[in-house]
């Protein structure tokens, strides 16, 4: 299924109107919801190239997010590893702590523009459902999270900051009680409240059109980082890397440098305790294609279909899905997805706070761990720009804990 | 082989002026051993066809009760296997009453569409309902169920809209399956009477027997949604009937029949 480099450049890869990428995505839903997204897809298709709504969208990032972000030059670490200079974006700067943002952005805009007074989003660590509750309150929307029962114990400051927010927190006790099934019961709520509600998703997962929707909202930060590159270093990154949960900060970077195959492309998967073990989180690694959550995608199943419970010490990427583009990606070749483990995640989370003074969400730190390996193969005239997704401060507690350390 | 079990029984019926009454559980709730006692019940009861659900970890189209039902028979050790030898099993005492499994595409396809599709010929199966399977994404299960004489049953919704009823009557068969409000199953807001409109209209779009299903909860409902509609399916009131009994399993085939038997007198007395 590989294709060749000029294969690969001549693609215009956009899904086709069906909202497939080659072989995956789509809208594997419910009858009941086909109306509601092809609705949303009208909407989109036309906002898109709206002028006002752009505007409104760039607005917005530029003076409530901070964009752009910064692409800052990790020059201590470089060096202590030895390789290719390594360029942070830094998402951890926008406005509630990571990338979220410019996706919930975008999606209440639309929820404005389509007139529905009310959004509802699934979170998993809760980053989505602040990223959420954060715009639903600066535009007046009224605004209700699901959130699993079990991830609403591990991530209390986040519920809290939600509830400040003005926002509901819907404890789902549902299945395994964690992110996929928060994003079963948004999908329900959704199906019936459906006239008056819009449903926020946080990454490039669900049925068409959200993962296109999601991509390009995101998209922003690897446009950024083309022209800030050029400024820093006159020319593009020979690698960029993201970490990968459903694959919305990845998407975000890689989208507008599909077409520059000089540009190689890694997404990093959570390995949990390891690829060989079933507690990961890394469906591109050692899934294989199946249909969840309306997409067809790679996921984590066992023999019998049923989805896998999934591990990783980071909350953000512990979901057996990932979105159909990185599956599409994979397939045909242009970019490669490799998996860190918690231990690998959290060896990277310490070192990088300790040289560079800026202290990683444990998502990002998986992406930090492979660049440590990459970067060590590269020269020094070389360039790595990773998408420094989040900001680790919703994470202290996680690590404190590991370490037998108790902050209350 | 199916030999067309659904036609031929939404015609016996059609020629004695009986509506169709279609109960659903999910096979293997909460124990492997009560299907098939429960399937022959029902149908003393006076079901005439069974939707069998085939339970899946994220059923996102279902309400919590029937999700309850389908974690239950994971946790109980059913598997897609098990769904068909339960069908098997019930085979081997009644080849007259139509199966229909019902459920999400990812464990068919964890299975393989082609074995899955000679499994539910050999076990007697009839027709397939795959609610995250709309025609637009239909792939190779169509042609292998075809291929084996299976129906395939899709849904309609209070917002399908008349193009896509089009597409979905081309594509369904044995009976077109209308979701009779906006929501999960187990939703509690029927209207009987926009279903009734509802129904006149689609049947400009669709020639096969339109069932009604989603709210239907009591003998009234299921007798109103009859009058206009060929076949009541009723499930979320039977799943909670077997979530109250988990602990005395036993119980389970005579409580449905319970349900089912004033349904059953109801649409037959207003036919
Ligand atoms: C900081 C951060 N990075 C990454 C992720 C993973 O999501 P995605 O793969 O969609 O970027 C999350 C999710 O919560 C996050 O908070």
């Amino acid at each position: 299924m590989a294709l060749t480099e000029q294969e690969l450049r001549s693609l215009d890869y956009e899904p086709d109107t069906g909202g497939h990428f080659g072989d995956y995505g789509g809208r594997y839903v419910s009858e009941t919801l086909m109306a509601a997204l092809s609705e949303l897809d009208q909407n989109y298709q036309k906002l898109k190239n709206d002028p006002d709504f752009q505007g409104e969208f760039d607005a917005d990032l530029a003076s409530f997010v901070g964009r752009p972000s910064p692409l800052y030059h990790a020059e201590r670490w470089s060096k202590a590893i030895g390789g290719a200079q390594i360029y942070f974006k830094r998402e951890d700067l926008n406005h509630t702590g990571a990338h979220k943002v410019n996706n919930t952005i975008g999606q209440a805009l639309l929820a404005k523009y389509s007139g529905k007074p009310r959004v509802i989003a699934e979170t998993g660590a809760g980053q989505h459902g602040v990223a959420s509750a954060t715009v639903a309150a600066r535009l007046g929307l009224e605004c209700v999270v699901y959130m699993g029962a079990d991830d609403i114990e591990r991530q209390s400051p986040n519920v809290y900051r939600m509830k400040l927010l003005g926002a509901e927190v819907v404890p789902v006790e549902s299945g395994s009680r964690t992110l996929k099934d928060a994003l079963n019961e948004a999908m329900r709520d959704w199906v019936t409240n459906v006239d008056d509600t819009f449903y926020i998703i946080g990454t490039v997962a669900g049925p068409a059109p959200y993962p296109q929707i999601v991509r390009d909202f995101n998209a922003v930060v690897g446009r950024e980082v083309k022209w800030q590159s050029k400024e820093l270093f006159g020319q593009y990154p020979d690698a960029l890397v993201a970490c990968v949960g459903g694959g919305s900060n990845a998407i975000g970077l890689f989208y507008p440098f599909l077409k520059d195959t000089e540009v190689a492309i890694y997404g990093v998967e959570a390995a949990g305790h390891g690829l060989s073990t079933r507690q990961h989180a890394a469906p591109l690694c050692s899934g294989r294609p199946g249909v969840l959550h309306g997409a067809k995608t790679y996921l984590m199943d066992n023999n019998d279909g049923q989805i896998a419970h999934t591990h990783s010490v980071s909350a953000g990427l512990d979901y057996p899905g990932v979105g159909p583009e990185h599956a599409y990606l994979k397939d045909i070749g242009r970019a490669s997805y490799v998996g860190a483990t918690d231990e690998e995640a959290l060896h990277a989370f310490h070192e990088v706070s300790q040289v560079e003074g800026i202290i990683p969400a444990l998502e990002t730190a998986h992406a930090l761990a492979y660049t440590k390996t990459l970067a060590a193969t590269m020269r020094p005239d070389q360039t790595v720009v990773i998408n420094m997704s989040g900001r680790g401060d919703k994470d202290i507690f996680t690590v404190a804990k590991l370490e037998g350390i108790s902050l209350t | 082989m199916s030999s067309y079990r659904i036609q031929q029984r939404m015609d016996a019926l059609s020629a004695i002026g009986r509506k169709a009454l279609i109960p659903y559980i999910v096979a293997g709730d909460p124990t492997p051993s009560v299907t098939v006692p429960a399937m022959h019940a029902m149908v003393e009861a006076g079901a005439d066809i069974i939707e069998l659900g085939m339970p899946f970890s994220d059923p996102f189209a279902d309400g919590p009760v029937n999700q309850r039902g389908a974690e239950r028979a994971i946790a109980g050790g059913t598997t897609l296997r098990g769904v068909l030898d339960t069908v098997s099993e019930f085979r081997q005492n009644d080849q007259q009453t139509p199966v229909v499994l019902m459920g999400y595409l990812n464990p068919v396809i964890a299975m393989g569409e082609t074995a899955f599709c000679e499994a539910c010929g050999e076990s007697g199966v009839d027709g397939l309902l795959i609610v995250d399977m709309p025609p637009e994404e239909e792939g190779s299960l169509v042609q292998e169920a075809k291929d084996r004489g299976l129906d395939l049953i899709y849904l309609a919704a209070p917002t399908t809209t008349d193009d896509r009823l089009a597409t979905i009557g081309q594509a369904t068969s044995g009976y077109l399956y209308y979701v009779s409000l906006k929501g999960i199953t187990g939703s509690s807001k029927l209207d009987t009477s926009e279903v009734k409109e509802r129904i006149e209209h689609i049947r400009q779009h669709v020639s096969v027997p339109i069932c009604v299903g989603f709210g239907i909860r009591t003998a009234e409902d299921a007798a109103a949604i009859s009058s206009t509609a060929d076949g009541s399916i009723v499930g979320t009131v039977l799943v909670s009937q077997v979530e109250s009994l988990t602990n005395d399993p036993a119980k389970i085939p005579e409580a449905l029949q319970s349900i089912l038997k004033p349904m059953r007198e109801a649409m037959d007395a207003s036919a």
